[in-house]
């Protein structure tokens, strides 16, 4: 279970997150949908501990990241996977290097199953026999995959999505939206899904929060989602531009 | 206009301390993270072989001509004063002690200096390091670790190198132009020379070595801003540590010799 608790954070006195509460609960996947800049990437960043919330803690299986010494925090983040909004592919090294390098440093599999495992990984994101080519060879498209295929191959608890369906096509987002449910469903990983694609968000979600202004203004199941009064949630779900006065 | 002034000053005086500090922090993780350098000795020989190919071209250009000119500025300095026997040995110390030693380092802090910063600067600015810190991987042991100890032990092995090629620059120079004959030049090299120049300029490297691997590090890893904040990146890794070697460079002579 992930716990956010009143976690408030500013850069250079402007501030980005203001008590944000929110608990993902073991199993579930859980949407965060915000305008851009509203501190999505932010509030992702605090749960692996990149980065140090000015007030209020997280808590990942009923520990504090922020209070952690180093070496447990790197023995949190084993747990979590995490896809970057830019992919984050290291680009000095091919494709098998990128997805090995995590379980290598970490001596997680005997040395002559790392690349049959990295190929599974691939297949599972749809790519075959790119293990060679180098991330600048790549589309925006198959870097996101890779990069997805690197973070499952730790095999994670928890996944950390941030956009995982932007510059996407509709075919291969949905391929990946399926691909979210059926890494939950199959391998039991939490996943929590920063997006602003609210079909996507519907069909991944079985809870979805909105954050907005620095709070969660929005809490609850997509349902729930659909029928709120809130204007603030009506309008970023419908894309309408109405200003709110 | 005084006060804009001090203030300036003010802030200029907190920023080298803030990055003095930062450095220093930065040097005892190193220093913490070699525990694996014999795990890790594949990235180690990896980022020295770099190191090397990519300075060695300059680095015998720069120490040809250097050995050349400063054979040619002695028999400057000697005439009608002291004979050209002594012109082996007076640009063999020279070049041993100073000119070799500082001059390498200085090719290594824009060449290798700046790229570690811009190829760190640019992990930071496209989330790699983040990437690599969510793999549980220190980029500190992964990435500066390597990188300072490659320079380390690089850079003194380069100026043994450079000291050779400006010896033989100088030499050509005595010969063809000054009319020194190989004899007379390396007999005088033979009679001044002493063991504890080339060590007390190779000590020198090491420090200038740390110097330059640690401010490409630490000006890398405090990249932001976008391909901007790199290009900004690499300028300031090669001006902090050519600074950082010419200071050093006073310092450790005060104390060596
Ligand atoms: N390291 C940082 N230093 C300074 N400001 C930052 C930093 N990281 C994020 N911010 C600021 O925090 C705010 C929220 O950024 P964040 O990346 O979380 O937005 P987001 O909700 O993910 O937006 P998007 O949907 O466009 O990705 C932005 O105003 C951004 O400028
Ligand atoms: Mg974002």
């Amino acid at each position: 279970m992930i716990e956010i608790k009143k976690v408030s954070k500013s850069f250079d006195e402007q501030p980005v997150l203001n008590g944000v509460e929110l608990i993902i609960e073991d199993g579930s996947s859980h949407v965060i949908i915000g305008r851009s800049g509203c501190g999505k990437s932010v509030l992702l960043k605090h749960i692996v501990g990149l980065l140090k919330p000015d007030e209020g803690d997280i808590w990942v299986d009923n520990v504090s990241v922020v209070s952690m010494r180093r070496r447990e925090l790197y023995k949190t983040r084993v747990k979590i996977g995490m896809l970057f909004q830019g992919s984050a592919l290291f680009d000095s090294m091919n494709v098998e290097e990128n997805i090995s390098l995590g379980v290598r440093e970490h001596r997680m599999f005997p040395h002559d199953e790392i690349s049959d495992r990295v190929a599974a990984k691939l297949e599972l994101v749809d790519l075959h026999g790119i293990q060679k080519k180098f991330p600048s060879e790549l589309s925006g498209g198959m870097k996101k995959r890779v990069s997805l295929a690197r973070a499952l191959m730790m095999e994670p608890k928890y996944m950390l999505y941030d956009e995982p369906t932007t510059g996407l096509d509709p075919v291969m987002a949905d391929a990946i939206n399926d691909l979210i449910i059926s890494v939950r469903d199959r391998l039991g990983v939490t996943s929590i899904v920063v997006t602003h694609d609210m079909a996507s968000a519907y069909k991944v979600g079985d809870h979805i929060s909105m954050l907005h202004e620095g709070l969660v203004n929005f809490s609850g199941t997509p349902d729930e989602i659909r029928k709120s009064k809130n204007r603030v949630v009506q309008n970023f779900i419908t894309g309408n531009q109405v200003v709110v006065a | 206009m005084v006060s804009t002034l001090t203030r300036a000053l003010g802030r200029n005086i907190i920023d080298f301390f803030e990055k003095s500090g930062g450095m220093f922090i930065l040097l005892a993780q190193i220093f913490f993270e070699s525990k694996t350098v014999i795990r890790d000795r594949r990235i180690i020989i990896e980022q020295m072989h770099a190191v090397g190919v990519m300075s060695l071209p300059l680095v015998t250009v720069t120490s040809l001509f250097t050995g050349a000119v400063s054979a040619w500025q002695a028999a400057y300095q000697f005439e009608g004063f002291v004979s050209l026997t002594y012109l082996g040995g007076a640009t063999a110390i020279a070049i041993f002690m100073e000119l070799g030693p500082v001059l390498t380092a200085l090719v290594l802090a824009g060449r290798i200096g700046a790229s570690i910063a811009a190829e760190l600067g640019t992990m930071k600015v496209t989330e790699q390091i983040d990437a690599l810190e969510c793999l549980a991987i220190s980029p500190v042991r992964y990435l500066a670790m390597p990188r300072f100890w490659a320079v380390v032990i690089m850079l003194p092995v380069l100026t043994i190198y450079a000291n050779v090629i400006a010896l033989f620059g100088a030499y050509v120079v005595a010969s063809t132009l000054l009319d020194v004959s190989a004899t007379m030049f390396f007999d005088s090299v033979q009679q001044f020379f002493e063991l504890r120049n080339l060590f007390g300029g190779l000590t020198k490297s090491v420090a200038f070595g740390a110097s330059i691997a640690l401010v490409g590090c630490y000006v890398g890893f405090k990249t932001f801003g976008g391909a901007e904040g790199v290009g900004r990146s690499t300028i300031d890794a090669f001006v902090f540590s050519a600074i950082l070697i010419l200071v050093n460079d006073y310092i450790l002579a005060m104390l060596i010799f």
